[in-house]
């Protein structure tokens, strides 16, 4: 009987830590796939600690479950008194320093990753010219939004964040309006974008995103921020160095570039009247614009950061923001629009890239 | 309840009269236990609805905004108006029961401690029906609740500013009746545990409310008189918030899992016919978590920004709170070894409480890894550990102790067959919704999502999520299914309902009368039930005094009055920002009743009545039959 209950119980178990192990996840946001430096020493101490506590758990349990099973009064009659023991002064010695003894492996390797992973000193290094030598992108996070500033290279993005590989990119945070997180799982997190400071930390992308299923690794808001706060996603495009400074020489390629009034195009004409007040087509120039920066929106992933990449959707976007993205500050931002001029402004926000 | 009903054979009127009046510490139990599973039955629902919600990806079951007023109030009504008041009633029903008292220090206060609590947490549900709910979390971080829109977030300083009062009154009352009211011989380390850790939890809300009432108070004037303690733009600064919330937020995670603790440690050596293994470690664990339970507060923090620093050093001291636990668990443990275990419905509880607890407390530690915690932080797997620590630690314990104290609070039973059913249903159901979140974190799920899209890796776990949820409320369901059948069981009266009682408590008769013990007990030494029934004693008491006359309070209507006053003012000044003519004169009339309550209790002395010998001779005979209470 004991027998068959073991092997029941050991195939159970195999059962269910299969599940648990092929279920780490999607390798653009599960933190069980760490792609970097910061991501991959926190699945270490993910690991280290679920390692220990699991022993602590099995040891708990077989303790309590053999005394359950050994101690029970259906077994050891109705009447049977048990000596009443007070206590041990031995035995309480011993799960007092027991439990020290496994809290301090952890806090060795907890203190040195808190101070590695809070050292931003390098941000201001720079070389002999006295140029930077980190890249450092400065995070505005928005109802519900993101800007991603390069302040070196001079340029500005949206909602999909493009950083070279295997380099330590540095970040300043800040929030404008309420509290945000700023958050990359399956790269390492996680810290807040809080409106009274500037935090710092630091990413390192171990991973070409190219691969990935959408091209992308998946950025999240962690903090409660309104009722959109779920739909406050981003994209983070990781390439290679090389491709990395094309990128940003042709951001910086749309100097002086924007919309105009005059146009023959009915959507850049449409746009120039109702959306140039806060959306940028030039990926040149500093944090602080009104909406999302749409120089690159046609080489981007997302509609609003969460809605499938097509026209239809922006036109969708355009016609009622608030239905998608309820709180968001662009409903009512701008004239009603006729359903041509939603489709050609549609087409023309399509068209903005600097890749193709 | 309906014990009270039946004897008293009193008409509905009198009879609710007698609940608005009372001072009675066992009545204001009963009403505290009501009220709290009220309050868990509506924020079960608001949980329920958020699981329908996100059962599937994409659903449209509820809006973004309601979603974040139903988050809001289930963390906020779970942790203030539903957790607290359902330990506070067996503090109450029990506590002066188990030190020998004939009640508590104050027993003015009392009343007056659970109206301001009920009113406070009427005056925020109200919220629902006029105009919304607050939305911020039940952290209500500041950049988040200035800039919300409406009176949610009036509705949330003002009902807790007003039921956090109550909270204090009572924490204070406590205190003073355990150091000073104890019977003769019941020396502090012959306290049960479960009075022990009532007192160190009321010493915690003694010293973590303030900060809230701070906090909020601030929040109310930059919210209704535009000053700028949390607004940044104008010289504020909103971290401020953060860590009154939280210097206040976590000692009230101890403020409750604490006398949960106590009352596991009343069940387990009841039901293991065992002394409670290592009493003396676990009275200094109670206090060290106690202690340690102030130090931590910025592990709420890790990713605000503090600096390397300071993440380091709320990193180890959480750390440390781990050890005092971890003796807690063992001296169980060590308790049920070498006993006699019966397996009643709250042993049951007690019995699952430990692994889940255990489970709860090690993600806990996980989370202090600072480091780690950056990856952890605001995602599932802090409503998985949180949830692990509230609902396998505090929530088994109301239930167990519901079971385990019902015979003495109501001089009835509850079954132990249905109660077996509830707990299989309810315990599956946690472990169902809350396991699988712990994954759903680590697969890079962000907490307080109204919805997500599919094919993240999610849609399946939160699907089984949602299926436990269900369970839960079921087994929800079935206890309260069976607290309504146990008024037709028939009443216990006797003494020791479990027969193997160890505190004193179980050495009195039930139905328990108004004025506890007729004669105040000796205590000779600690259990003292367990002490006097070795030594073959019928009545299970030595008695310290002999039959005399009973000096018990008066009842009183002002506590209700002065709550009432403090309710109607909060609506004039929720309206005052609004430039409404009459919320000056709202906040100036309740404001007048409160005083003139206050006034009427200052000035007309009430210095209680004398039952005497003969009354108490007649009321034991009525009670208990024939001969009175032997």
């Amino acid at each position: 009987m004991m027998k068959g209950l073991k092997k029941w119980r050991l195939f159970s178990l195999l059962a269910v830590m299969t599940v648990f192990l092929s279920a780490c996840g999607e390798e653009y946001i599960s933190t069980l796939t760490p792609a970097g430096k910061v991501g991959e020493h926190q699945y270490d101490l993910l690991m280290l600690s679920i390692i220990i506590m699991s022993i602590v758990v099995i040891v708990v349990s077989f303790l309590y479950l053999y005394a359950f099973a050994k101690f029970r009064r259906s077994r050891l009659g109705e009447n049977y008194m048990p000596k009443q023991v007070e206590g041990s002064h031995t035995l309480e010695v011993i799960w007092a320093v027991i439990p020290i003894v496994l809290l301090l492996i952890l806090a060795v390797p907890t203190l040195m990753a808190t101070y590695e992973f809070g050292d931003v000193k390098a941000m201001d290094e720079v070389d002999e010219d006295g140029n930077k030598t980190a890249l450092t992108v400065n995070v505005t996070a928005k109802l519900y939004w993101w800007e991603f500033e390069y302040p070196e290279q001079g340029i500005v993005t949206a909602q999909e964040l493009v950083v070279p590989t295997n380099e330590k990119v540095y970040f300043n945070l800040k929030a404008a309006d309420v509290k945000h997180s700023f958050w990359i799982p399956a790269i390492g997190g996680k810290i807040d974008n809080n409106v009274d400071n500037v935090n710092k930390f630091w990413l390192e992308f171990g991973k070409e995103s190219e691969g990935l299923k959408d091209g992308v690794f998946y950025g999240k808001c962690a903090e409660l921020c309104g009722p959109s706060h779920a739909l406050m996603d981003f994209k983070v495009k990781t390439v290679d160095r090389a491709e990395f400074d094309q990128w940003v020489a042709s951001m910086q390629a749309t100097e002086g570039n924007t919309a105009s009034v005059d146009s023959t195009d009915l959507g850049e004409a449409t746009f120039a009247q109702s959306c140039l007040g806060c959306h940028a087509v030039s990926g040149v120039g500093v944090t602080g614009a009104m909406g999302p920066n749409l120089t690159t929106f046609g080489d981007r992933n997302r509609v609003a950061g969460f809605l499938e990449h097509n026209k239809e959707n922006l036109e969708n976007w355009i016609t009622n923001p608030e239905e998608y993205k309820p709180g968001n500050l662009m409903t009512g931002k701008y004239a009603e629009l006729s359903p041509e001029e939603i489709s050609a402004v549609a087409d023309y926000i399509m068209s903005l890239s600097v890749e193709k | 309840m309906s014990s009270v009903a039946v004897s008293n054979k009193k008409g509905f009127g009198a009879v609710l009269w007698d609940y608005l009046t009372t001072v009675d510490h066992k009545k204001l139990g009963i009403m505290y236990l009501f009220a709290g599973v009220l309050f868990f039955a509506i924020a079960g629902v608001e949980a329920l609805l958020m699981r329908i919600q996100l059962m599937v990806p994409n659903n449209d079951f509820i809006s973004a905004g309601l979603f974040n007023e139903l988050l809001t109030m289930h963390g906020t009504t779970m942790l203030f108006l539903a957790a607290t008041p359902l330990l506070f009633g067996f503090m109450n029903a029990i506590v002066p029961l188990q030190i020998g008292a004939r009640d508590v220090a104050f027993p003015f206060l009392n009343s007056l401690g659970f109206w301001l609590f009920f009113l406070g947490a009427i005056f925020l549900h109200l919220s629902f029906f006029m105009g919304g709910a607050p939305d911020a979390g039940w952290t209500s971080y500041a950049s988040l609740s200035l800039y919300s829109p409406g009176h949610g977030i009036d509705f949330y300083v003002l009902g807790l500013q007003i039921s956090g009062a109550g909270t204090l009154i009572s924490g204070i009352n406590f205190i003073v009746t355990i150091i000073t009211m104890r019977a003769p011989g019941m020396t502090f380390m012959r306290m049960p545990l479960f009075t022990w850790t009532t007192l160190i939890s009321s010493t915690l809300i003694l010293f973590a409310f303030p900060p809230l009432t701070v906090g909020l108070f601030f929040m109310l004037v930059d919210r209704m008189f535009g000053a700028n303690f949390f607004d940044h733009t104008m010289g504020g600064n909103t971290i401020i918030w953060e860590h009154l919330f939280w210097i206040f937020g976590h000692p009230e995670v101890y403020i409750l899992v604490l006398p949960a603790f106590g009352l596991f440690s009343e069940i387990i050596p009841v039901f293991a016919r065992k002394r409670l293994f290592g009493y003396s470690s676990m009275v200094f664990a109670t206090i060290l978590i106690g202690f340690l339970g102030f130090m931590v507060w910025a592990h709420h923090m890790f990713t605000v920004g503090m600096g390397p620093t300071a993440n380091a050093i709320f990193a180890i001291a959480t750390m440390a709170i781990g050890v005092p636990t971890g003796m807690k668990v063992f001296n169980w443990i060590l308790t049920i070894w070498g006993g006699s275990i019966k397996v009643t419905v709250p042993m049951l509880y007690a019995l699952g409480f430990i692994p889940s607890f255990v489970a709860g407390g090690v993600t806990g530690v996980m989370m202090a890894m600072a480091p780690l915690d950056y990856q952890l932080h605001d995602s599932y797997f802090i409503v998985a550990h949180f949830h692990y620590v509230i609902v396998g630690g505090i929530v088994t314990a109301i239930f167990g102790s519901m079971h385990y104290y019902w015979p003495i609070m109501f001089n009835r039973t509850l079954s132990e067959k249905l109660g077996v059913w509830t707990f299989w249903v309810f315990f599956i159901g946690f472990h169902l919704t809350f396991f699988l979140q712990h994954f759903l974190g680590l697969m890079g799920m962000p907490r307080r999502v109204f919805t997500f899209q599919a094919d993240q890796g999610w849609d399946l776990y939160n699907y089984i999520s949602s299926i436990g949820a269900i369970m839960m409320a079921v087994g929800v369901v079935l206890l309260v299914i069976n607290v309504l059948l146990s008024i037709k069981t028939p009443p216990v009266n006797r003494r020791d309902y479990w027969g193997d009682g160890r505190s004193l408590e179980w050495s009195i008769q039930t139905p328990v009368p108004f004025y506890n013990f007729k004669q105040t007990p000796l205590v000779r030494g600690f259990d003292p039930c367990w002490l006097e029934k070795q030594e073959g004693n019928k009545e299970m008491m030595t008695y310290a005094e002999p039959l005399g006359d009973i000096h018990m309070p008066n009842n009183s209507i002002l506590p209700l009055i002065m709550s009432i006053g403090l309710f109607v003012a909060a609506f004039g000044a929720l309206y005052h920002p609004d430039g409404v003519s009459w919320s000056v004169p709202v906040i100036v009339i309740g404001l007048g009743i409160t005083v003139l309550a206050m006034i009427t209790r200052s000035v007309k002395d009430d210095h209680g009545f004398h039952v005497h010998v003969e009354e108490v001779i007649a009321e034991e005979q009525r009670l208990y039959g024939k001969g009175g209470n032997k």
